[in-house]
This record gives structure tokens, sequence and C-alpha cells, in this order.
């Protein structure tokens, strides 16, 4: 116990990056996501197969596999940048595909009348799916959007095996210095994550309760 | 209901609009690629010795079939305990004796909670150093699986039980079983027949985990196509080609979950009880990334 309460500040560092790489993705994700949800959505083809090429692929990838080609395969065209923000791309790329997904059968679940209703008030697509679709959408789909979030924030513990020093890292690294008490040491950090998959639960239900149509 | 709701059926001028559309949508979609294929070529990525290996070396070949079955075995052992302990956790939660349900729950939350790649570091670091037992990377991988793919199972597991109707336990009750043969005779074996597209989707995910097996040494696919990218030094080309034989393996999955949803609707019409448990919040069903 004594080499978790000793170390506490290793492990503030630690998730402070866990955290922030869980934003930064989040919101990636987010808006790349919801793009990609109205380019399946829209009625140019092109858009469409794109999207949805897109969307298939990057879900049956495993995020392991999008971390490989996205810390070795862009150095090799020239794009070299931290480990961090290497992390954060791979996370947005694999997590937007999840919440395209999500917004895709939000969108589905708005009633036909709320489209026909904005179209015959002269309503483009665009404006139809802006103003109208989309905000009714994001209100239905707070639960899925809570579990892909809380996942990514899972996620980002996958940051450790390409030289991030987060959470798992932290712990890593505790770990090789005090080698007797390493099942604490696990521990500690397992509930740390539980804790905050826990408070997002929250903070996500409580948001839920908020926009949930009257 | 059909994504064609939120436009008209296109009249004239709106199929010119859509074709301008698609005119520029292609020209997006075209210029993006061609970017990526320019950046590709200024670079060097398309020379002849990248790919010349994918040709001469059969050997390449025989090395990643190694890692593909070695992922494959991870992932059948994994699914087996995983199925075994869901089963466990479901009848664990679903028990009317509250010193069971209460600890059922909390390891259900805990493992659910838990980032996966610390359950293999679990395995993997701590056994050694706790316990002074080595064990090897496929048992720390397969282990960490069971653990947080049983917590998933045992949710799937206890939303098909919930959403069988209630006649069913009630006639079990009326001929006198008990509660346990009642669950282990009626309940389950429906349970898991309703629950099958959700099963196979779970399994996508946990054949995309056991790439994890990475970061232990453990030689699974990715792990042999890094080992050969270190020769071969051409780490695009083949990670696509890894990222390729992952996704045809998922989508093949991906249609048996399909398939089995479709035969489903024809059992039980379009509202699929699965699909009602899910609306009903009584348990988190779809695969999480």
């Amino acid at each position: 116990m004594d080499a978790v309460l000793d170390n506490l500040d290793v492990f503030v560092e630690g998730f402070t990056t866990t955290l922030s790489l869980t934003l930064l993705a989040a919101a990636g994700a987010l808006i790349l996501g919801t793009l990609l949800a109205a380019m399946r959505v829209s009625p140019v083809p092109p858009l469409r197969w794109f999207a949805t090429l897109y969307v298939q692929a990057v879900r049956n990838t495993p995020l392991t596999v999008v971390f490989f080609l996205v810390v070795f395969g862009l150095p090799e065209v020239g794009v070299i940048v931290s480990f961090y923000r290497f992390a954060v791309v791979a996370l947005t790329i694999y997590t937007a595909a999840f919440v395209a997904e999500a917004v895709r059968s939000g969108i589905n679940s708005v009633a036909s009348g709320q489209a026909e209703a904005s179209r015959s008030i002269g309503m483009t697509f665009s404006q139809t799916l802006r103003l109208v679709v989309l905000p009714q959408a994001f209100a239905n789909i707070v639960p899925p959007l809570a579990s892909i979030f809380i996942a990514l924030l899972k996620n980002t513990s996958i940051a450790y095996a390409f030289g991030v020093f987060e959470a798992t890292q932290a712990m890593n690294r505790l770990i090789n210095d005090n080698g007797s008490d390493v099942i604490a040491i696990i521990a500690a950090a397992a509930l740390a994550y539980l804790l905050l998959a826990l408070l997002a639960a929250a903070l996500f239900s409580r948001l839920e309760r908020a926009v949930r149509p009257a | 209901m059909s994504e064609a709701v939120l436009y008209d059926v296109q009249g004239p001028r709106a199929r010119r609009r859509v074709l301008i559309g698609s005119i520029f949508g292609a020209l997006f979609v075209g210029l993006l690629v061609l970017l990526a294929v320019r950046r590709l070529a200024a670079n060097g990525q398309f020379a002849g010795e990248l790919y010349e290996p994918f040709v001469s070396e059969p050997d390449l070949y025989r090395r990643l079939g190694t890692g593909l079955l070695n992922t494959l075995r991870a992932a059948g052992y994994a699914l087996v305990l995983a199925l075994l302990l869901g089963t466990l956790l479901a009848f664990g939660r679903l028990s009317s004796r509250a010193w069971l349900r209460a600890p059922a729950v909390a390891v259900i939350e805990f493992f659910r909670g838990v980032p996966l790649l610390l359950l293999i570091l679990f395995f993997f670091l701590a056994f050694p150093l706790a316990f002074g037992i080595d064990l090897p990377p496929l048992y720390a991988l397969v282990f960490g699986l069971t653990l947080y793919n049983g917590a998933v199972i045992a949710e799937i597991i206890r939303a098909g039980v919930l959403s069988l109707p209630k006649g069913q336990t009630e006639a079990a009750v009326a001929i006198g079983l008990r509660r346990g043969q009642t669950l282990r005779l009626v309940l389950l074996p429906q349970a898991l027949r309703i629950m099958l597209p959700a099963l196979v989707s779970q399994l996508v995910v946990l054949l995309k985990d056991t790439s994890l097996g990475f970061v232990i040494g453990f030689e699974e696919l990715l792990r042999i196509g890094g080992q050969a990218v270190q020769v071969l030094d051409n780490p695009i080309q083949l990670y696509v080609l890894i990222a390729l034989i992952y996704i045809t393996l998922n989508v093949g999955l991906g249609r048996l979950a399909g398939y089995l949803e479709g035969r489903q609707r024809k059992t039980y019409g379009p509202d699929l009880p699965s699909q009602k448990v899910e609306e009903s919040g009584l348990g988190q069903v779809s695969a999480a990334p």
C-alpha cells in the first residue's frame, strides 16, 4: 500500500494524461463521427459509400492495429509528431466509427414526420439535418454515446504500449520500482479507472435527464 | 425506418442537384485519395521492394499463418472460458439470494469497468512477482480476456433471461421445478438462443482484443507482423495487410450475426426480444468499441 501512497504524484500525472487523451479523442471522434453519419444519410451516393467504407473498415480493425498504422505508418510519409499526438489521432480515428454508428441510429430514431415537416416548410437537406433532426437524434443517443466514451477511457490504456506516459504506464513504472507491492499498485490503478468510469456514467445520466424529450 | 425519409423522392430539379452534389462529393473523396496517394508516392511508398516480399517470401505467409492460428487459439480458449464464467455470473446475478447477487454484481461491474489491458498485465506481471508463478503469455492473455468477456456475456445472458415471457417461469414453478432448475432447464436454453446474435457480435470484440497479446509478447498475428516489419521495413504495407485479415474475419462474423438475427425475425416477427431488452435499458447488449 505504501508504494501507492508514496507515489501518488506519479499516479496523478498518469491519470491526468489519461483524462486529456480521453477528452481530446472524444471531441475529435464526436466531430468526425457526426460528419460521417451525415455523409451516410445524405442523398449523395459517393459520400454515402465513403462513409460506409470507413465505418465498416475501422469498426472491424483492432484498435491496436490502428495504433500500429498511425505510429509506424505516418512517419513513413513524413508525418512525425509526439507519441501523445499519435495516440490522440489513433483513438479519434477508431472511436469516430462507433460514434458515427450511434449518431446514424439516432437519426433513424427521429420520427419521420419531423423531417417531412421541415421539408414542407421548404428546408433543404442540410437544414433539415442540422436544425431539426440532429438535435433530436443526439438527445436520443446519450446512453450509447456514454458507453462509447467510457470504452474510449479504457482504450487509452493501449497508448501505454506506444510510449505515452498515461495511467497504465505510470502503474508499470511503479511496479518496476516496487516489485513487492505489485497487487496493491494494480488494484489502485484499477480502482482509479473504475472511479473515472463511474463518474463519467453519472455525468452522462445527468445529461440524459437534462436533454430527455418531455 | 428507412433513411430515405430525410429527403423526398426526387423530381427533375432535385435529381440535377443530387447529380451536382455527387460530382462534388466524388471530387472530394477523389481529392482525399489523390492527396494520400501523392503523399505515399512522394515518400517512395510505391517502390517495388516494399511489395516484393509479398511475392518472393513464402515464409512470410507461413509466419503470418502461425500468428493467425495463435490469435484464433487465444480467442477460442477465451470464448469457452468466458461462456462458462458468464453463465455462472449471470446465475449469480439472477439469484434470489442477496448474498449471491451482491458479489456477482460487484464482479461484473468491476471487470466491465477496468481496462482489459490492466487485467492482462495483472496476470502477466502480478502472478510472477506476487505468487512466484510464471504464466505463459497465452495464459495471461486468455485469462484477461475471460474476465472481461465473462462479465459482458453475463450481462448478455441476463438480458436474454429477462426478455423471456413471465409465463415460462410461472409454468416451471407450477410443475414443481426449483429456482435453479427453472434457470438451468427452462430459461437459460431459451436465453442463449435469443441472445445468439449478441454473443456472436461480442465474439468480434473478443477477436479484436486478442491483438493486445502483442503487449506481453504473445506471438499472435499482430506481433508476428511487427517482427516481419523489423526485417522487411514496410510498416504501411504489412499493417494494412494485417488490418485486412482482421476485417475479413470480423466482417464474416458480423454477417453471421446478421444472418442469425434475420432468422430470428422470421420466428419472432419484426420486434426481437433482444431489442426490447436493449430499449428497456435492462442490459447493455450491443458491443462496445
